[in-house]
């Protein structure tokens, strides 16, 4: 017996067997006693409440809710919203953080010092006093519907939200959405194309100038193609507020504003370090090739800049998305203010609710650091 | 994340209790009483400029201090929001919660909670800008309204314009101060709440005079002090502190006249302020703790109209909270 202990491989199993052991006991104490203490206070359990009616009203449901809905259905609103949130906030502030990044290397002074003294100014306000900001500036600057601020006859913008005509769904609106899908998939494989074809000839290939001329022929010509029909929706003042057409509330304006200001900041500096963590030997050696400054950045200084940049730029698309749990403050409906908010407070299952919340980010957080994850495996120097 | 983060301590908190010893013990031993309030509403539970606390539910909160510990003064406020005030009484963040709660049956059946009594007796009004013209809520079909989140208000609302047929608009917010702000920066038509936070909340705008509270009352909402369920010591505790002030007010027993009626002969009288009998005994309280109650708090009468009354700037009269004898509802069982 002695003898096996003095081996290390036995050891080391040993060691480890009993560590797990160790960590499920406190795991199964922990729930027990969770468990016996809320039978003892007499407080339900179980998932039961997520078929029972929610009775409070929701404004912004991007799917369709009413108060007669369940709790379950709250949960899917929310969980729409936050994803919504998701999605507009990292498109957003991709492209923001790119160009500030960028505009922070410029040989501009101005541009150079504007946009470090943007990323420090904006980097360092926690970002739940900035979205309280934004939002009291929002409601604040804005008239009252009455008096809205009007765009273009149809557009209107007042302290209730943002209105704009909605184009009905029909043969032509739908046209235009597939060429936008048509667009983006010629672009990536004119792109695969043009750089085989660089590689051959070593002519450049415009995939910039042509990728946005298609942006905007396609649905041109897809207007014409789906029979030139447009029909929109009107927003209309009725009563105490506008009706009809498509509103974005002041809420989620200021919820995106907020996130993607400060966002970007980090990823500009993402962006930065990435663009100058490549030797300047990379670039004169570029340049002693007879590469012009454009083909310079394309070709050798940006595929290695986003490499680097790649990893702490996942970390703010996971942190955006954590953030918007922030909404709360002002009463944008997602997932924390309607689910584990309102109906928290309705059911008063916390732990369940607790849970379940818990749960959605860190799924939503697993499923786009594997994707980015994925794709920071592809973009890798492969070293052999 | 700081709600959520609050909001999973207070869950992680119900797992590390064990069985509790009786909340009375605990309260003697920390010497005071941990009260969860509000904090800002007017008349209710506000803090005053030098940390000092004022309102309805603060008075209750001192009261149970009074009757437990003898020195109305020894309480810790925690200030919560409608959405956290439930989770820190389950999780024993508070010993009692005073923060105008109405008393539902499924909060009192199924959240492993108990409503003590009825501090305040109360209905959800709205409140509108005069320059609207609003006569009536009948008129306010398609009106934005904002409104704390976590109330039962968020449901009756619902519920009256559905019953109604009108369209609204919901904006719901953590705090009673963000509401406040938001219906003064006119992102909402209507703020709706209890009719006594509406009078109170009132009192926080700046051109208090241009907005109107509408006449209908659009739901029942009785307001009370809430203990965990399951230890019966502290509920009776509760209870009978709250019985206590609207007793002393049947029998006329003011905190001036406190020490002058202990020489009364009038048994009621004698078994509330200890006198005789042994109600103290029965509660596991000192014999005059009633006394201390009446002496350093006073009667219902004197704290209604001290944080809400006419001569408040809140101008409430006393209408269904006034003594049965009156015509109200306030009524205690006899201290017998």
């Amino acid at each position: 017996m002695m003898h096996a202990l003095r081996n290390q491989k036995v050891r080391g199993i040993l060691f480890q067997l009993l560590t797990v052991i160790g960590l499920v006991a406190f795991l199964w104490y922990i729930g027990s006693n969770t468990m016996s203490n809320i039978e003892q206070r007499g407080i339900k359990t179980g998932f039961e409440f997520l078929n029972s009616t929610a009775g409070f009203g929701i404004d912004e449901a991007p799917i369709s809710y009413q108060e007669t809905d369940t709790h379950g259905r709250v949960f899917f609103v929310g969980l729409s919203n936050t994803l919504i949130i998701g999605f507009v906030g990292i498109i957003f502030s991709t492209i923001l953080g790119l160009i500030i990044g960028v505009l922070r290397l410029s040989n501009n002074w101005l541009i150079r010092k504007m946009s470090a003294a943007y990323i420090d100014i904006f980097r360092n306000i926690p970002i739940l006093l900035q979205i309280l900001f934004w939002y009291n500036v929002v409601l604040k600057s804005l008239p009252a519907p009455r008096k809205s601020l009007e765009f273009a006859g149809d557009i209107f913008m007042n302290n209730r939200g943002l209105y704009i005509p909605q184009p009905d769904i029909n043969s032509t609106t739908l046209t235009i959405l597939a060429s936008f899908v048509v667009a983006i998939v010629s672009i990536f494989f004119l792109n695969i194309w043009g750089n085989k074809k660089q590689e051959e000839t070593g002519k450049d290939f415009p995939i910039i100038i042509i990728g946005f001329a298609l942006f905007i022929i396609l649905p041109i010509i897809a207007y014409f193609i789906g029979g030139a029909n447009f029909n929109f929706d009107y927003p209309s003042l009725q009563g105490f507020n506008f009706r009809g057409g498509k509103s974005i509330s002041p809420e989620f304006l200021a919820l995106t504003f907020a996130l993607v200001i400060y966002t970007a900041t980090f990823i500009a500096e993402a962006v930065r370090s990435g663009i100058e963590a490549v030797s300047k030997g990379q670039k004169e050696a570029a340049a002693s090739i007879g590469l012009s400054q454009y083909q310079a950045l394309k070709l050798v200084v940006l595929p290695q800049a986003i490499r680097i940049a790649i990893p702490p730029t996942i970390n703010q698309y996971l942190n955006l998305i954590k953030n918007s749990s922030l909404a709360t403050a002002i009463g944008y409906p997602e997932i924390v203010t309607v689910f584990s908010g309102t109906s928290l407070n309705q059911v008063g299952q916390a732990i369940e609710i607790i849970a379940m919340t818990m749960l959605v980010y860190l799924t939503i957080s697993l499923v786009v650091s594997a994707i980015l994850n994925w794709f920071n495996h592809k973009m890798k120097i492969k070293e052999r | 994340m700081t709600k959520l983060a609050k909001l999973s301590l207070a869950a992680i908190a119900l797992i590390g209790i064990s069985a509790t010893a009786g909340t009375l013990e605990d309260v003697k031993k920390q010497g005071f009483v941990k009260c969860g309030i509000d904090g800002g509403l007017p008349g209710f539970s506000e803090v005053l400029s030098g940390g000092v606390y004022k309102g309805m539910d603060v008075d209750g909160c001192r009261a149970i201090a009074a009757a437990t510990l003898g020195d109305a003064t020894k309480v810790k406020y925690i200030s919560l929001n409608a959405k956290e005030r439930l989770a820190a009484l389950q999780s024993g963040e508070i010993d009692v919660l005073v923060r105008n709660t109405t008393w539902t049956e499924s909060r009192d059946t199924s959240l492993g909670l108990n409503f003590a009594g009825v501090n305040y007796y109360d209905g959800q009004g709205f409140m509108v800008r005069k320059s609207l013209g609003v006569k009536s809520a009948k008129e306010l079909d398609g009106a934005s309204v904002c409104i704390q989140t976590g109330t039962t208000t968020e449901l009756n609302v619902a519920d009256y314009f559905r019953a109604n047929g009108m369209k609204y608009k919901t904006v719901a917010y953590d705090t009673n101060d963000q509401v406040v702000a938001s219906y003064e920066n006119g992102r909402c038509d209507i703020l709706t709440s209890d009719a006594s936070q509406l009078y109170g909340l009132r009192t926080k705008l700046k051109d208090k005079s241009n907005h109107i509270v509408l006449p209908e009352i659009i739901s029942k909402e009785p307001l009370g002090p809430v203990v965990r369920q399951g230890d019966d010591a502290w509920f009776n505790i509760v209870k009978w502190s709250f019985n206590a002030m609207v007793a002393a007010e049947e029998s006329g027993i003011t905190s001036k006249n406190a020490d002058k009626m202990k020489t009364s002969t009038n048994p009621t009288v004698k078994r509330i302020l200890g006198t005789e009998g042994k109600m103290g005994a029965n509660l596991g309280l000192s014999a005059d703790w009633a006394y201390q109650i009446v002496k350093q708090v006073g009667n219902y009468g004197e704290v209604f109209e001290r944080n809400v009354g006419v001569n408040t700037p809140l101008n409430i009269k006393r209408g269904i909270n006034a003594l049965w004898t009156k015509g109200g509802l306030q009524y205690s069982p006899p201290f017998r």
